[in-house]
């Protein structure tokens, strides 16, 4: 059985850190880019989400490699991600490929079912080994949490500009290279520590922009057409709250295990929000509220057309904006949505945020507000 | 007399007795927004962020509607109306979404319902909304089993194949319901919000019965059968639209009398984004019966919509006449 996994971000890593580990044999499908999204919509319907198309994309790019089962997350709330799994199938079987859908969650029959999914991945009982082996991956991803972040603080104070995607590129390529959590680990402390060398600006003030919305586009570079690196180079500071760490433990492990978890976006929405609605709505107000309490001087929020919870954070936004007084801009991304348009608004928001800035600095009044 | 306003859309479709019988019981007068009307669509969908869809914004224009006539607007919080399943997440917010987006607004009743974990929350949730009118909980229990009790029966007739709004404009006292002597029957299935706003559907069930075709919804179908049946999948939907429609189906194709159906769904569903592929999948393998699927949005225009419902209606006539030329149906 040769594995493979839907892209999400920097997640192939982690994925691969784990599959090494349990030595299983897998395929990295090609990163998103066109030609995965066409294929996604030519079999799916027009009315499926962004993320769906491109697992599709995903999964039949891995099948010609020669992958025969895909490994993907699931759930069961309101919000479509948890039925990807059964849709997926149904898809496969309608092109006419053979592809395994093994999905890592609690499913109807039991944990004796996901017991045996597991196995099939770790090709062990061991349950200790497959612990430790988890416990791994979990490094692995918060570890490369924090080397995003630190990319994202040094990008937008980098004296030369490339110089911080010059040692990023470089670590997506040797990365691919390299077995095992071990290994991987090492190579994230080499690359934070080339980052911690880069030339800075001197006394730079970025620009600070939080970054919101629905999971799947804002972690995927290609889904938000490399927002954070288009930003960063701009020498805007951009944060992002919601990361894959962030979810594999607090949303994942944590609430599976009725844990204690890390409730302060909740505690933010609440005056806004009152009960769960699904996906990341609450992330995505949560956050909204705390970056304009920091003193972030813009928002941007991104989600796929069709995504049902993100569509009630932006009519509940505008009462964000206006009690808080920071713009925020919201940006729909689809398979149509084109990159200069795309660009252009950003640039024109980042403008904004700009004359903004100046304003209060100088204290002249030189535009409208944001809202 | 406190007044209370509950906005015509959304689930009032489903739960109208319900509601009117428990706020009628606890004293209150009870006012429901007009009919939906282009004035109503028009002042919602300009409220409203255009990505939502067009039951959401209909919903907003009846809010609307309501504001300055009633003293409190009933729109609860819906999580969830069946074990273990969900609601769309959309109808989960819009409590949320009416109070960000519209400025002047009367108190709302904003319970949550949730009915995922336990039935009793549902005694639970009236509690809380009774508390909003009545201190006497003695009153809100006696309402809350005279609200169900008539919710109860209003299903019971449902089930026999009349329609709500026939159901209630019938004043006189329950007739004995025959079968429809019709030749044809089609199945229309999508949320009660599409299905029975004759406005939004531009009047779909009224025309379908004027070719001489009998309707059959959702809610004439047992939903314990559908939930049944829905386990033939590998893992069960977790939307309550989902198990009602795909089981639904697949009674009706077991059942074999019916000729036709229609999928009515709105523009950026995400709930029909799935359930209506698995429904179409299901329908095309296994039955040879006509599928179309109708999408509505607030520029929907009503020629079109009529030209396609002819089509689809000529297509299972001549079906029936020229049986052994059918054309191909996949």
């Amino acid at each position: 059985m040769i594995l493979t996994f839907p892209h999400l971000g920097n997640a192939y890593i982690i994925v691969k850190a784990l599959l090494d580990d349990f030595d299983a044999e897998y395929v990295i499908p090609p990163f998103n880019n066109n030609k995965t999204l066409e294929i996604g919509s030519k079999y799916c319907s027009e009315a499926q989400c962004l993320p769906f198309k491109l697992f599709v994309g995903n999964m039949l790019q891995a099948k010609e490699l020669g992958a025969d089962a895909m490994l993907i997350t699931g759930g069961c709330g309101p919000c479509k991600l948890g039925y990807f799994g059964e849709m997926l199938k149904k898809t496969a079987s309608d092109i006419g490929i053979n592809m395994e859908l093994i999905t890592l969650e609690v499913p109807d029959q039991g944990f004796g079912e996901l017991a045996t999914r597991v196995k099939k991945v770790s090709g062990t009982s061991n349950y200790i080994n497959i612990a430790r082996v988890a416990n791994s991956a979990k490094k692995v991803a918060i570890h490369i949490d924090n080397l995003e972040k630190l990319a994202r603080v040094k990008r937008a104070r980098q004296l030369e500009i490339g110089s911080v995607d010059k040692i990023y590129r470089a670590f997506q390529n040797d990365i691919l290279n390299i077995k095992g959590s071990k290994n991987v680990l090492q190579l994230i402390k080499q690359t934070e520590n080339e980052l911690n060398k880069v030339l800075l600006i001197e006394n730079a003030r970025p620009l600070k922009v939080g970054f919101v919305g629905e999971i799947f586009t804002t972690i995927e570079p290609y889904a938000n057409f490399e927002l954070e690196k288009m930003l960063g180079n701009m020498g805007v500071e951009i944060t992002r709250k919601v990361t894959l760490s962030q979810w594999i433990l607090n949303d994942m492990l944590r609430k599976g295990l009725h844990l204690p978890k890390d409730v302060s976006h909740e505690k933010a929405a609440k005056a806004y929000l009152g009960k769960i609605v699904g996906g990341h709505t609450h992330h995505t107000i949560g956050n909204s509220v705390i970056h304009a309490k920091d003193g972030y001087d813009g928002i941007i929020h991104l989600y796929p057309l069709g995504c049902m919870p993100e569509i009630v954070s932006q009519a509940i936004l505008p009462a964000v904006e206006e009690d808080y007084q920071i713009p925020i801009m919201t940006i729909i991304r689809d398979e149509m949505t084109g990159e200069a348009g795309f660009t252009t608004r950003v640039e024109a928001f980042v403008d904004l945020l700009k004359k903004r800035r100046e304003e209060h600095t100088d204290g002249q009044n030189k535009l409208l507000y944001g809202y | 007399m406190i007044k209370v306003g509950i906005p015509r859309g959304l689930y009032f479709y489903k739960y109208s007795t319900l509601w009117e019988t428990f706020f009628k019981g606890l004293g209150a007068e009870v006012v429901i927004s007009d009919k939906t009307n282009k004035n109503i669509m028009i002042d919602g969908a300009n409220t409203c962020v255009s990505e939502a869809c067009l039951p959401i914004k209909v919903y907003f224009g009846h809010v609307m509607n309501l504001v300055g006539k009633v003293d409190l607007i009933f729109t609860p919080r819906f999580t969830s109306i069946s074990k273990n399943q969900y609601i769309c997440p959309e109808i989960g917010g819009v409590p949320d979404m009416i109070k960000n987006s519209i400025k002047i607004l009367p108190k709302i009743i904003d319970t949550e319902i949730n009915l995922r974990k336990s039935y009793k929350n549902s005694w639970l949730a009236a509690l809380r909304i009774g508390e909003f009118i009545t201190g006497d909980k003695e009153k809100i229990r006696n309402a809350y089993k005279d609200a169900l009790c008539a919710y109860q029966c209003e299903r019971q007739v449902l089930k026999s194949g009349v329609l709500l709004d026939e159901f209630r404009q019938d004043s006189t006292q329950l007739r004995i319901i025959q079968k429809r002597s019709t030749k044809l029957t089609v199945a229309v299935i999508g949320h009660c919000y599409t299905v029975y706003d004759s406005f939004t559907n531009m009047e779909l069930i009224k025309k379908l019965r004027g070719y001489g075709i009998g309707v059959v919804t959702l809610d004439m179908l047992d939903y314990f059968e559908s939930k049944e049946k829905c386990k033939e999948l590998d893992k069960m939907l977790f939307w309550d639209y989902g198990t009602r429609a795909y089981g639904g189906v697949v009674q009706l194709i077991e059942s074999g009398e019916i000729d036709g159906i229609l999928a009515l769904t709105s523009f950026g569903c995400g709930v029909d984004s799935f359930v209506d592929e698995l429904v179409e999948k299901k329908i095309r393998q296994e039955s040879d019966i006509p599928f179309m699927k109708l999408v509505l949005d607030e520029h929907s225009a009503e020629a079109g919509f009529c030209t396609r419902i002819e089509a689809f209606v000529d297509m299972i006539i001549r079906r029936q006449t020229h049986d052994t030329n059918i054309s191909t149906s996949r």
